[in-house]
Order: C-alpha cells, then structure tokens, then sequence
C-alpha cells in the first residue's frame, strides 16, 4: 500500500465503518488515507508482505517460468447473489492466470474510490476479497488506493494483477487446437450473467440462480495432474462459451462442432433467456473453464473435472474440426446446424 | 418449459418435412413469405430451409418492427433523447440502430443523453413517476402487439395526473403492409415475384385475430396460415399451405389456436381503438410509403403524444444506394443477392435495415451462418 | 417478430397482476388486457403484459395432429 506510516492508536479517532463514507483525505496521502490503508486493507488482507507497510513486495523468485495477468472489474450492482465485485476481482485474476496451467503465487490489488461510497460497503468488498484470497491461498501482497470526485466513477473499480509459475513441460495456450481435439467445459453454463441481470433495474425478475464466481487453479492442478498435455483452457467470461470459442478458433485457425444437447445448463438459465430474448451461449461465466485436449486424453481429463466440486457437471460438449473459415457450428437438439457467430455489439434484453 | 419444448422437438420436425416432401407436387414451385421475422428467425435458427424440398420457397417479409422503422425516425428520437432535461426511454431493440451518420441511442447516451432501456411501458411511467422535474419521452415502436402495452402507458398516464410523460408513436400495421406487398407492381403486373400464400404472424394475430386476413385470402386468392414462432408451427403452417395450393383453396388457416381466436383479443383492440388513429400515410423502411399503415395518438390524449409537444421534424433519409433492403422485404432478393451483405454490410456495422436486428432477414442468415452452407456441407454430413 | 412466450399463472396479486414462473424463473406481469385469469393458468406474455390466455385444450389438439403425421407418414410407407 502506498507509503502508510503507522499510526498512533489513540491518535486518531476510529474511522466509523458504519455510517462513514470515502472522501477525497483518503487518498490524499495523509494521516487518513495511512488510517484507512491500516485499519481495513492491510488488517484484512493480513500477511507479511502487507505488514512490512512498503510500496512494494519484495519475495524470492523461482527457475520456473513466470506468468502474469492484469484485469479491472466494474459491476453494476457491487452486490449480487453468490459474489460481490471483491471475489470477482480475486477470482477473475486467479483463473487468467490459472489458464496457462500455471498455479497462482501473489496478487496486487488496486482500487479506485469514489467520494461518498459508503466505508460499510467497501468494508464489505474488502472483506469479501480478504476471504476469497485466504479460501484461494493467493495472498494480496501490494496495492493502492486512489479517490475521485463524486460522478468520476461508479462506486468502485478494483484492478487485481497477478503472477504464478509454470511447471516444467506444460504448454497450454489458445493456438494449441487440433482438428480431432475435444471440447471441455466445467460445469454449468450462464448463471454469473443471468444472476446479475435478474438484479438489473427495469429487469426485476426473480430467480434462485446465484453467480458461480470461483476460483479455479485447484481444479487447473487436478486436471493438469491428470492431462499434462491439454492443448488450450480459457474461462468464458464477458461474450460467453461464444466468443471464447470463437477466440480460439480464430488463434489455432481451426473450426469447432458444439453439440446443444450436450450443453451444461441449467433449466432456470435458459426460461431467463427466453424471457430476455437472449441466447446463453453469450452469457458470461466467473468460476467455469473451457478446456481443450486431445480425443484419447478426453475421458480421463473429464474425470479428473468430475473428481473436483467445481468440476462435477463438466461434460464434453464438442470437438475441434477442420475448416478454413474458422467457423464455430453447433449441432442442435432439434437435429439441424447452425453458426454460432461471435457477439455483435452488447447482448440487450429485447422486445421484438 | 411447457408449451415450448414439445413445439421444438426434432424428431417431429423431421416427420413434417417428410410430410411435405411427401405431398408437394414435383411439377410446380411453391413460394411463401413468411411475414414475420419471428418467423424469419425460427427458419434460420432452426435450419427449416434444409429441411424442405426444393420446390418450396421460402421469402422473408417485412414483419420486424426494428427494421421496418424509418432512419428518419430514429434520427428524431436521437434530437429528442439530446433534448436537455428529457429523459428518453425505449426497447433495448432501438438502442443500437445505427442513422445515416453513425449515431445510434446507445452513442447519444455515451455523449450525454439521458437514454433508458425499459422491458415494459410500465417501466417509463415509474421513470416518469420518479424524475418529476423531467420529460419522459417513451420511444414506442411495434406492431400490433406492442400497441395495446403503449395505449395503457398513455391511459395510466392520465390516470395518474402526470404531465411529464409523452409517447413517440411509431406504432405500424401488420395487414396495410401485406396488402402493400400483394399491391406491388413486381406481385401484381410483372409476376416477377411470384407468392402463393403466407405464413400469417403469430403474436400480431393473437392481439388483432384471425379474422383481418379474410380479405387477402379472398381478394387476392392467397392461403393464409397464421402459425406460431416455434420450428413445429413454421413446418405444419408450410404443410397446411402445400395442402391448400394442391387442392386449389385459398382460405385463412389457424394452425396456432392455442393463442388465437378468430376475433383475437378485443380488450386490447378497444384499448388501442380509444387512444390511437390512422395515420394516412406512414414511411417504412425498405417499402416507402404505405398509406393507412400506422397508427398516431388521438386528438384527445394530445399531451402525451411527444409529436405534439415537442419539435419533431419530418426527416426523409434514403438508404444507402448499394443496399437492397427494399428488394429483399418484397421478396424479388435473397439477402446473398445484395453486393454488400457480410462485407461491408454486417450485424457490427448494419448499413441496411434487414441486418439491424436480429429478426431482420440479412442478420438472420448471417448470424446463423445460413449463407455459408455451400461451405459447410461436408462438415454437416460428418 | 414479437418475442413472447407462455408462461403459468402461480399467483394473483392486487391491480391486475400477477407472478407468472416459467421454470423456476419469477416475474410479475399485467393482466390488464386479459380477463378471467386464475391460478394455473397459461398465459402468453409480451413486454411485461400478458396478451392471451393460452388455450391448453388446443395446444393438446396441435400436438395430437403432429402426431397424426407419423401415421399418414407409416401408411405411405405400407
């Protein structure tokens, strides 16, 4: 955290969590801003590196190879059923960088604030990130804080970055798909996104669907335990199974064959998508995987998905196919196929 | 999901086509149009095309209101949304139309405008209810299946005292543009598009009933099949047309009778006959003007109609010259025939008004990829 | 098009609306252009509005002539 000097207790009155609310001092760089970075950051993410009160964390480095990623999170609402934007920071930036099959070390976290954001919610969200990191095992070793004026931004954005080390001999990237490869996902697909939705304003519907926001590493090391030679994982976040598929498709130019009936979905996700007009496949995701492996290594990868909670609905849901168009088709349930093109413009809830 | 499921079964799917296939006679063509772009969407989705035989045509109508709605329109909804103190609400459907310059409502509201996506009318009163010291401009569009929802905004509105709520209607008919259609030179004298009957619109004939096509089936001696939007609905209403055509009838057929009744729902036609008039004579993208073919609000309910209470000019704005909208809404093109469809002309960046929305018959075939097919054949008999 | 879909009547509430559920998803809806609606019922919702009362008898009877094809279609075979 930027340069906090310890403060006296007894020095200064309590910052009130309760009724308090951000203001411009806690990012000024004085004895408020020291306060607020000592008595709700470092107290909640609590480890060594944070304890030593520097701008940096300093720790040994390895042989290995080193991964890092960098991801900003904006939600509106902070606060949804399964998640708030804190375990989504935690999670997101754990899963991009459990995707190279890497496991996670450190995060950094960075946040901006908005004058007036109530200190209740932003206790909130730091607690909820201090537990997401502790349940991960991936420390929040160094950050920042910054404030705007009010109107300047929307509450809060946090920026997490992270890094995490590759063992020896994996090579997992999004240009690895093979026409005969298999198509994995890890579970159920779209409730993050229709979670999210049913809180939005002019929207209200209710369902039971909470966010699946997860982190996902522990299942990444079961998987690469039992398949060293995946070819590519991805999480389908924004854009959905959709656009990942497409992503990848273009990257390892290949072609892709979905199977709709073979589509992890629950049935609630799929009645909001009616009601919205909208198709699932373009739905985000936080705690699912898409995975990619040779056809002889499909079985005992699902298996191994199977074995972890996160991981117990994986199926296999197509397989990598030739074509120069770089097309993702699906087979539908209803006996025809279809492109599944990528996402034009954002997906709005539609009338006609 | 009950009452939707059973009516997308594959199965079935195939045991119709195989019907079809099995009554349609060798030794002629059949060409429907399918009005809706309900319909249009089930046919691309699905993949029906594939799944008749060859001498069945199917031409894709005009019926999506997004895509009909005149660029001009659009541009007054924009000058009204940038209006400072009004607030203007509307379908998620309008917020991407892109006018002729590249503004759309979603690009006024980046630049400032107070643009606010509603699910239903009722959610621009409550705007309305909560922003006192301003304007609420419902941006309304639609057939007659979203007129009835406009009328109770505007009744609510007067029940309610509220004087800061005001519709810009842009409420169309489905049957003036069928009869514009059957009217065409190119249907009419040159024969040049040949239709032998249609698929009538599913949700609009819920609201109006079956009763309105009468006239076309009698006075243009064209089978009408209102059907429902899912894939079984298309392929049965397809059969019954078949069926009709072979043995020389041309009457109005109902094959979605779950949702309608000969006389439709007369609650909300008296609702939508109390608030709103004819307009003699209404643009619609891709047709021109069709005379009797959209509805204005009544003399009566003047102060909530925004054309009333603010400067809405009448702005005429052609498309763009290569685009072949107009032809592919009359049926004389397909949208693979357009020179720009999936170069310049892509759900990204619509230059016309078939790839605005996804009920439009270009976005339809792009998205579901139905013009690749040539491409895809070996893949699909894997 | 117009996007609607049938969806079960779960309950009434006051001013003419009510909680329709289609497959555990809850939304509260108008009845405003519909009359005689009860507790079971399906209805046809656009826009937040229900348009239509879905005729269950009917949509049986659609079925029921779906399912007179496969015979038509076996006789053709015979």
């Amino acid at each position: 955290m930027a340069n906090p000097v310890r403060v006296k207790a007894g020095y200064t009155r309590a910052i009130d969590f309760k009724h308090g609310c951000v203001e411009m001092k806690h990012g000024s760089g004085g004895r408020a801003m020291a306060q607020l970075i000592q008595q709700l950051f470092v107290a909640a993410f609590d480890n060594e590196f944070l304890r030593q009160s520097n701008d940096q964390a300093c720790f040994q480095g390895s042989n290995e190879r080193m991964v890092m990623s960098t991801d900003s999170y904006v939600i509106t609402p902070l606060f949804f059923p399964g998640g708030d934007i804190g375990s989504l920071a935690v999670h997101g930036t754990i899963n991009d960088i459990a995707m190279s099959g890497a496991t996670p070390s450190y995060l950094a976290a960075s946040f901006i604030l908005e004058e007036g954001f109530a200190l209740s919610d932003l206790k909130r969200i730091v607690d909820s990130m201090a537990q997401s990191a502790m349940a991960a095992g991936v420390p929040i070793v160094t950050g920042d804080t910054k404030v705007v004026e009010r109107g300047s931004a929307d509450g809060v954005f946090i920026t997490t970055t992270g890094i995490g080390k590759i063992a020896e001999g994996i090579n997992i990237s999004g240009e690895n798909a093979r026409p005969g490869d298999k198509i994995l996902v890890s579970g159920l697909l779209g409730d993050h996104g229709i979670a999210v939705m049913a809180l939005r304003e002019n929207l209200s519907f209710q369902t039971s669907i909470q966010s699946d926001t997860a982190a996902l590493h522990d299942l990444v090391a079961n998987m690469v335990a039992a398949v060293p030679t995946i070819h590519v994982l991805r999480d389908p976040t924004r854009g959905g199974v959709a656009t990942v598929l497409n992503e990848i498709a273009q990257q390892s130019a290949v072609g892709m064959m979905l199977y709709e009936s073979k589509l992890p979905m629950r049935a609630q996700v799929n009645a909001a998508c009616e009601f919205l007009g909208l198709d699932p496949l373009y739905i985000a995701n936080e705690g699912k995987l898409i995975a990619i492996c040779g056809a002889d290594d499909a079985e005992n990868l699902l298996n191994a998905m199977h074995k972890h909670a996160l991981g117990k609905d994986a199926a296999i849901i197509g397989e990598v196919i030739e074509d120069t168009h770089c097309f993702v088709q699906m087979q539908t349930r209803f006996g025809g196929s279809r492109v599944v093109d990528w996402l034009s413009g954002e997906q709005l809830p539609r009338i006609c | 999901m009950k009452y939707i499921d059973e009516f997308r079964e594959g199965g079935m799917a195939r045991k119709i086509a195989a019907r079809i296939a099995a009554e349609v006679d060798a030794r002629r063509r059949y060409h429907f149009m399918e009005f809706c772009g309900g319909h249009t969407h089930a046919i691309s989705r699905y993949g029906l095309v594939d799944m008749l035989p060859d001498n069945v045509q199917m031409i894709h109508g005009p019926g999506c209101p997004v895509c009909v709605l005149p660029v001009g329109r659009v541009e007054n909804a924009i000058q009204l949304a940038q209006t400072p103190e009004l607030i203007l609400c509307t379908y998620g459907d309008m917020l991407r139309i892109p006018t002729a310059n590249g503004m759309s409502l979603l690009r006024a509201k980046a630049q400032g405008a107070d643009v606010r996506m509603v699910y239903s009318s009722e959610d621009a009163i409550k705007i309305a209810q909560q922003n006192p010291q301003q304007q609420v401009v419902f941006f309304a569009i639609g057939f007659e299946t979203t007129t009835p929802p406009t009328a109770i905004a505007i009744k609510k509105a007067q029940a309610l005292g509220l004087h800061n709520f005001s519709v810009f209607c842009n409420h169309v008919l489905t049957p003036s543009a069928i009869s514009h259609i059957l009217q065409s030179p190119e249907v009419r004298e040159f024969g040049v598009v040949s239709l032998d009957g249609f698929i009538g619109p599913a949700h609009v004939s819920v609201v109006i009933g079956s009763q309105p096509y009468q006239y076309f089936a009698e006075e243009f001696q064209k089978p009408v099949v209102i059907a429902g939007f899912e894939p079984l609905d298309v392929l049965q209403a397809i059969l019954m047309l078949i069926r009709q055509i072979n043995a020389g009838r041309a009457k109005v057929e109902n094959e979605f009778t779950r949702a309608v009744l000969p006389q439709g729902n007369i609650k909300a036609q008296l609702l939508v006959a109390e608030v709103f008039e004819l307009r003699r004579s209404f643009e619609w993208r891709g047709l021109g003007l069709v005379p009797y073919s959209a509805l204005k609000i009544k003399s009566c309910y003047a102060e909530y109609d925004a054309e009333q209470r603010f400067p809405v000019p009448a702005l005429s704005i052609a498309d763009n010259k290569a685009c072949e909208c107009g032809a592919i809404l009359r049926g004389i093109k397909q949208p693979q025939d357009c020179k720009i469809f999936g170069t310049v002309c892509t759900p990204e960046n619509p230059i016309g008004s078939c790839m605005v929305s996804s009920e439009g018959a270009c976005a339809a075939y792009y998205s579901y990829g139905r013009f690749r097919n040539r491409d895809l054949c070996t893949v699909q008999n894997n | 098009m117009c996007l609607a879909i049938p969806a079960y009547v779960e309950q009434l509430i006051t001013g003419d609306q009510a909680i329709v559920n289609l497959c555990g998803v809850r939304k509260e809806i108008s009845l405003v252009l519909v009359e005689d609606i009860v507790v079971g019922d399906y209805i046809i919702i656009h826009a937040g509005y229900a348009l239509q009362k879905l005729d269950q008898r009917e949509a049986e009877r659609t079925l029921a002539m779906f399912a007179e094809i496969t015979t038509l279609n076996n006789n053709d075979i015979s």
